[in-house]
């Protein structure tokens, strides 16, 4: 028998209370994510993505349907059961970053790894490779406040993965970032997928959804689209003088 | 061609292969160099045009070499091309024209046409990704080349989404 699907979301719904009227955000999604795969979700603003997220992650409550993780049913938990699953195997970045202000950079990072039970060395050494990874090394000291936006977005990313989850989720790791801090996240990106760990990720930049498996796309809180990214008809044949050709 | 001749002249004057060489030098990977034969023919153009004049010049052992100067009406060509603006990207979209003509076919449904341009910009994006990280990171030029593509395939897929939430 085939291992069960990593995330197995059955006819999710989200409605929001605001002030008393329905905000219907996510209307009944269907998804199922095999070990090993990158899906990217993409949609406009306000289509449902990130309450999509948080609640695969357990970061908000479904309003109805079904959530199953590694074939254990996960939206009937509670929320110190879902702790306790992230801090084992998920790990979420947040649009909006949520580091720990009065924490350094480097202790945001080594925090999940020691929390998942990583001997203090394991956490530095892998906290130093993922700054490294991010071109951060030089602010591993400072605090949250001290960095741009596009920093945090990247040390959010390393806090995510610094205790190697089987499943990622990140809600646009890259919104904040100009295109050479986006190539570093993309690199790292790519280096998580091919060790194996199940991706979900929002993103509205189509250079990080091009890297992944797989693409849905989400519209009023359904999903309109889910299939692979096709292999062109031309491939480029080496150089930037075949960028025109290739978007004839 | 013509107006990168004429900018290379502008700086010194040169004869074909050498203004070859210069656009390998300068563009790299960025614009495939042109073969001799086309810079001749080009040149050649500019000569009868007035925009450039060439001189023979003798070589021991060698037939003479023709090189080529800028000549003012050359200048002012060059110069009136440098201070206009360049036209912006195209705004009328094969695509655009499929959608809105989609429902009077009656076959299309416009979701679907959406759906398949999305994945497919999405796999050119891939062979962009996969083309700069082939490309010498030394190589600027190139790079930017491929940056511009990049921005201009996101601005296609923004504007797809725009369409999918206006018209479906
Ligand atoms: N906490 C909340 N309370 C009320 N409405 C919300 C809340 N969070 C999101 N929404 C609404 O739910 C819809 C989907 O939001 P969201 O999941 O943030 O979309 P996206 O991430 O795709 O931009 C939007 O209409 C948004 O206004
Ligand atoms: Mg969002």
């Amino acid at each position: 028998m085939s291992p069960p699907p990593v995330v197995h979301a059955v006819n999710l719904v989200k409605i929001y209370q605001n002030g008393g009227v329905p905000v219907p955000a996510v209307r009944g999604v269907d998804l199922r994510v095999e070990a090993g795969q990158f899906v990217a979700i993409t949609g406009p603003s306000g289509s449902g993505k990130s309450t999509l997220v948080h609640m695969l992650g357990g970061l908000d409550t479904r309003t109805s349907g079904e959530i199953w993780l590694d074939g254990k049913r996960a939206d009937t938990l509670g929320e110190s059961a879902w702790a306790l699953l992230r801090r084992q195997k998920i790990g979420f970045v947040f649009q909006f970053f949520n580091l720990v202000a009065n924490m350094t950079v480097a202790d945001n990072v080594e925090l999940p790894a020691l929390l998942a039970g990583a001997s203090a060395r394991e956490a530095r050494e892998r906290r130093e490779h993922l700054l490294g990874e991010l071109g951060l090394t030089d602010r591993a000291d400072a605090s949250p406040a001290q960095l741009a936006g596009g920093e945090q977005q990247r040390v959010a990313l390393a806090r995510a993965l610094a205790n190697r989850p089987s499943l990622l989720l990140a809600d646009e790791p890259t919104g904040n970032l100009d295109s050479r801090n986006t190539r570093d996240v993309l690199r790292l990106l790519g280096e998580v997928h091919r060790d194996g760990q199940t991706v979900i990720l929002v993103t509205h930049d189509a250079r990080v959804a091009s890297l992944a498996d797989r693409v849905v796309s989400l519209l009023d809180g359904e999903i309109v689209d889910d299939g692979f990214i096709g292999a062109t008809r031309r491939r480029p044949r080496g150089t930037a003088g075949d960028v025109v050709e290739l978007r004839g | 061609m013509r107006l990168s001749l004429l900018a290379l002249l502008a700086k010194e004057p040169a004869h074909g292969y050498e203004l070859k060489q210069a656009l390998e030098q300068i563009f790299g990977s960025a614009y495939p160099p042109p073969n001799i034969g086309q810079i001749y023919v080009t040149l050649g153009r500019l000569e009868k045009d007035g925009l450039v004049r060439a001189v023979d010049v003798e070589q021991s052992n060698r037939p003479n070499k023709k090189v080529y100067y800028l000549t003012a009406a050359g200048r002012d060509a060059l110069d009136a091309w440098v201070d206009e603006p360049t036209e912006g990207p195209r705004v009328r979209d094969e695509f655009f024209m499929k959608l809105v003509l989609a429902p009077m076919t009656g076959i299309a449904d416009r979701m679907a046409l959406i759906n398949r341009q999305r994945r497919h910009y999405l796999g050119l994006m891939r062979d962009l990704n996969e083309l700069a990280d082939r490309t010498d990171r030394e190589d600027y030029v190139a790079l930017l080349l491929i940056e511009g593509a990049m921005l201009h395939l996101q601005a296609d897929l923004d504007w797809l989404e725009r369409c999918q939430e206006d018209l479906s």
